[in-house]
């Protein structure tokens, strides 16, 4: 039974569940509203919940666990001899995926009975054209033992679907009864109902840690797989990078500094640009500007953070880079590349901008007015106050804004994917294209990815050493921004 | 010492007086003068850069939604129709259908014999056999006769809109200058028309040597199931974990981690949740590559400290008395949640949640990891089955049509970069004004 149809059916019987539950609540009481412990509709949310909640959660599991089960079970009926040399275990069984698949379409559009799914064998029908004919292309021949594979997959995950079924069903049923039985007019329902929602949000909560968990040891166990067949010294200290396109044969070297150089450089770039443009931005806004003036320019400044990467892509693609090239790079002589460091550098900048002068306006406007007044008195001319009294408390905030900003720089793919080109270099002319970590991370993981090769577990080794740089960056920044905070509450 | 000041000399008399600026004054208001005038160029640079984006992506996209077309008439009768349906290049035999149609205009339209018939066929895009054999599908009764609009060659397009010149025609293995001028005659006759092009907005992606006919229409779809799967997802989600953190949790180690958690996942670069996605959703958990529904469960992950901040920001503006009143009249902890407090900061929760949205929205990186960068040439059918299907997203869309040659893809994605700017416009337009009409101040 398809998944979507278990789903109404288990929102169906939760309905029923409540109308059930009410009801026998209200007739152990009589009819009587006022002798039962808790309101009349917690008792139907009670059975309700006790019957969708657990059978929501074996379902859950089941769906995630099943085609684990399946493809390891299918996996060791696999003869050695389906394997041939130039093939792995994970090919194969992809290819007894698709099979299987393919067959599913065949049955479903009537092209092949039911039967005559379970029962070709490659000896009598040509299955490829079989297949073919309803619209599943199939890359190679197919043998006998990949069909075979293909139709003990397709066997025993109906099977498992129907166990499924009728767990998932039964597990509602048991609940709906559990709590039916239980259901009585000093039954303390609100307290019971209460405490399966807290656990529910409980749950929910616990999906941000999850994430977290996820993403650390999705690309912990990667990058183990890859520093299995690679050396870290090399991977770290390496100052060549040069994957092997075809994947297999040619030797592949992944040196990562020119690829930090080429990230560290337009990051660079890019804060040289925001951090004056920001600051100064932020510091006219809270010190200069009239309240009308203020209300114009803040939400245009901030529009610029709303605007999608690619957008600022794009810009650097078709305007930014080609400005660059024609009007500075090659009367220069510099090179005529239009994507470069620079072209990337500045338009990340324009992108930084908000980040820099919204949380520098926020910090700058948390500086006590007595200060201010205090230099005031003294003598101080507006702008000495701000450069020698202001700033000056302000300082660790702003770092903080800083260092967030360069998170965002170093963590920027759209822009430098677009911008800065493709060729790992170290060179310190900013005209020359150059590249970094998150393109990289791009350019390997696009397209085919086969999970045992170096070039495509690289990405991961790429990505977790992009994650660790910008959550230190942060934690630092969040570090010294509460810490300032407390400075003058 | 308090001889030592009254016997002191008095203080020299300054040169100045208050009215009369000395040098050293005159030097620090100068300076004060420049200090304000950084701040201004500084916000005068940051508008200027928001117009020359904005006005540089108008400029190269406008006209993507205007296309060049050629207007013919066609017949097809039954007899064709089938005998084309039969044969193994069924595109080529339509393409005569097409043919037949244009020598029919040409020799009404009196151009005169310069014309080669290969060359009028050449300012032809070459969707137009299919999409007269789509035409001809669809049709009931039999012979079809009409006057049928084709999509103009992209090249052929440019020319009326600037980007193809005579020069360039010249070096181009694809049009002449004398297919060029021949299109000038027929645009004269009033037989080829630039007008708006509906296509751009529902076609699908053409392939990548006919920029005329690829449209934004699977990017629609895939963007909208996406969305459709970040609601479900990130809005109860977000809201049950902000619930338990703000009003319930204890303050202990667990929630102090799960705060630090969400702030740290708020920062964490978006392509980290693409790597994420394809680990996780794709290589363990089996997921098919390309789906909107692995791209939406990524962009969940992505939105949801979004909605979680707005949200707990939202629940901790309504005022503690609300939160007294309801237990002193004896309302469970819960009740007082989810009877007073949640109606009540709803407005901020559904603006966190568009503004969340429209990120999400305009987010690409993560999608290009979980294969979202596919040639798609088929709408993916209706959800919840449409949700495996593969799909792009609008921003994605864009990324893919930088990545070929053809230039006049350039223009196509400038002008999907519009009509995307343009939903996160309405987005935020509409966050603002549910905030400008429901915003309580208490």
């Amino acid at each position: 039974m398809p998944v979507i149809w278990i789903l109404t059916l288990i929102l169906v019987f939760s309905i029923i569940g409540f109308f059930l539950g009410r009801a026998r609540a209200m007739t152990s009481a009589g009819g009587d509203m006022r002798s039962l412990h808790s309101l009349p509709s917690y008792y139907g949310y009670n059975s309700a919940l006790f019957l969708a909640v657990p059978s929501l959660i074996l379902l859950g599991l089941w769906l995630i666990l099943q085609p684990i089960y399946i493809e390891s079970r299918i996996s060791s009926l696999l003869p050695e001899t389906a394997i041939s040399e130039d093939t792995t275990r994970s090919l194969v069984m992809s290819d007894v995926r698709r099979v299987a698949e393919g067959l599913d379409v065949a049955v479903d559009q009537g092209a092949m009975t039911a039967d005559e799914a379970r029962n070709i064998r490659t000896e009598f029908v040509d299955v490829r054209e079989r297949l073919g004919s309803v619209g599943v292309a199939l890359g190679s021949e197919v043998d006998a033992p990949i069909l075979n594979a293909a139709q003990q997959y397709r066997e025993l995950s109906s099977t498992m679907n129907i166990v499924m079924t009728v767990l998932v069903l039964a597990l509602g049923a048991a609940g709906l009864t559990f709590s039916y039985v239980r259901t009585d007019k000093d039954f303390r329902a609100r307290n019971v109902v209460e405490s399966v929602i807290k656990g529910l949000l409980i749950l929910a909560s616990t999906i941000a840690i999850l994430t977290t968990v996820g993403i650390v040891f999705s690309m912990l166990f990667e990058t183990r797989n890859f520093f299995t067949q690679y050396n870290w010294v090399e991977f770290f200290f390496g100052t060549v990078w040069d994957p092997s396109f075809s994947g297999r044969g040619g030797l592949s070297e992944f040196g990562l500094i020119p690829l930090l150089w080429g990230t560290l450089y337009i990051s660079f770039i890019a804060l040289s640009v925001a951090v004056p443009i920001g600051l100064f931005a932020a510091i006219y806004m809270s010190e200069y500007a009239s309240p009308r003036m203020r209300s114009f320019a803040k939400p245009v400044i901030e529009v610029l953070a709303g605007i999608p990467t690619i957008v600022y892509g794009l810009f650097a693609l078709i305007t930014v880079g080609p400005f660059l090239r024609d009007f500075i790079a090659e009367p220069m002589g510099l090179g005529s590349s239009s994507s470069s460091v620079m072209t990337a550098g500045l338009v990340m900048g324009i992108m930084l901008i908000p980040f820099v002068s919204s949380l520098s306006d926020d910090i700058i406007n948390a500086v006590p007015q007595a200060m201010r007044d205090g230099s005031f008195g003294l003598g101080a001319t507006h702008s000495e106050t701000i450069r020698q009294v202001v700033i000056p408390a302000a300082l660790p905030g702003i770092v903080g804004a800083i260092l967030l900003a360069t998170s965002r720089a170093i963590g920027e793919t759209m822009i430098v994917v677009l911008g800065a080109g493709a060729a790992a270099k170290l060179d310190l002319n900013p005209f020359e294209a150059m590249t970094t970590v998150t393109v990289k991370i791009v350019s390997q993981l696009t397209g085919d990815t086969d999970f045992s090769s170096p070039e495509t577990l690289v990405a991961f080794a790429l990505g977790l050493t992009l994650f660790v740089m910008t959550l230190g960056l942060n934690v630092l920044a969040l570090y010294i921004v509460r810490k300032y905070r407390e400075q003058y509450e | 010492m308090s001889d030592a000041t009254a016997n002191s000399t008095p203080a020299t008399p300054s040169a100045s007086s208050l009215f009369k600026q000395d040098d050293r004054v005159k030097r620090r208001n100068a300076a004060e003068k420049r200090f304000k005038a950084y701040g201004l160029t500084a916000i005068g640079v940051g508008v200027t850069m928001l117009i020359i984006l904005v006005s540089s992506v108008l400029s190269q996209g406008l006209s993507s939604f205007r296309q060049t077309f050629v207007t013919l008439p066609i017949t097809v009768t039954q007899a064709e129709f089938e005998a084309a349906e039969a044969s193994m290049l069924k595109t080529g035999k339509y393409k005569k259908l097409i043919q037949r149609g244009l020598e029919q205009r040409l020799a009404t339209a009196e151009l005169g014999d310069v014309v080669s018939i290969k060359d009028a066929m050449g300012l032809l895009s070459g969707q137009a056999p299919a999409d007269l054999r789509m035409a001809a599908l669809a049709n009931q009764t039999w012979p079809l006769r009409q006057e049928f609009r084709f999509l103009a060659n992209g090249r052929v397009d440019g020319y009326f809109k600037g980007r193809v010149t005579m020069e360039i025609a010249e070096r181009d293995s694809r049009i002449s200058p004398e297919q060029l001028e021949l299109s000038q005659q027929l645009a004269d006759a009033g037989i080829m028309e630039t007008r708006f092009n509906r296509g751009f907005l529902t076609r699908t992606d053409g392939s990548p040597t006919r920029p005329e006919a690829a449209g934004l229409g699977v990017a629609f779809l895939g963007s909208l199931y996406m969305m459709m799967v970040v609601l479900a997802l990130a809005l109860p989600i977000g809201v049950a974990t902000s619930i338990y953190l703000e009003e319930l949790a204890p303050k202990n180690r667990w929630t102090d981690l799960i705060e630090v958690n969400i702030s740290n996942l708020a920062a964490v670069p978006s392509i980290v949740f693409g790597i994420l996605g394809l680990a996780i959703f794709i290589n363990f958990a089996g997921l098919p590559q390309s789906a909107p529904l692995v791209g939406g469960l990524v962009l969940t992950l992505m939105t949801l400290p979004t909605i979680i901040i707005a949200t707990r920001a939202s629940l901790k503006s309504v005022p503690p008395s609300i939160r007294d009143a309801a237990l002193g009249l004896g309302a469970s902890k819960m009740q007082t949640v989810f009877h007073h407090v949640l109606p009540l900061a709803a407005p901020g929760i559904l603006t966190g949640t568009i503004i969340g949205l429209a990120q999400a929205l305009g987010e690409t990186a993560p999608l290009l990891l979980i294969g979202m960068v596919a040639l798609v040439q088929n709408y993916p059918s209706a959800p919840p089955a449409g949700l495996e299907d593969p799909a792009t997203a609008l921003p994605v869309q864009v990324y893919i049509w930088t990545t070929r040659s053809d230039p006049a893809f350039v223009e196509r994605a400038s002008g999907a970069i519009i009509v995307l700017l343009a939903f996160l416009l309405i987005m935020n337009i509409a966050a603002i004004l549910l905030r400008r009409r429901f915003e309580r101040r208490w």
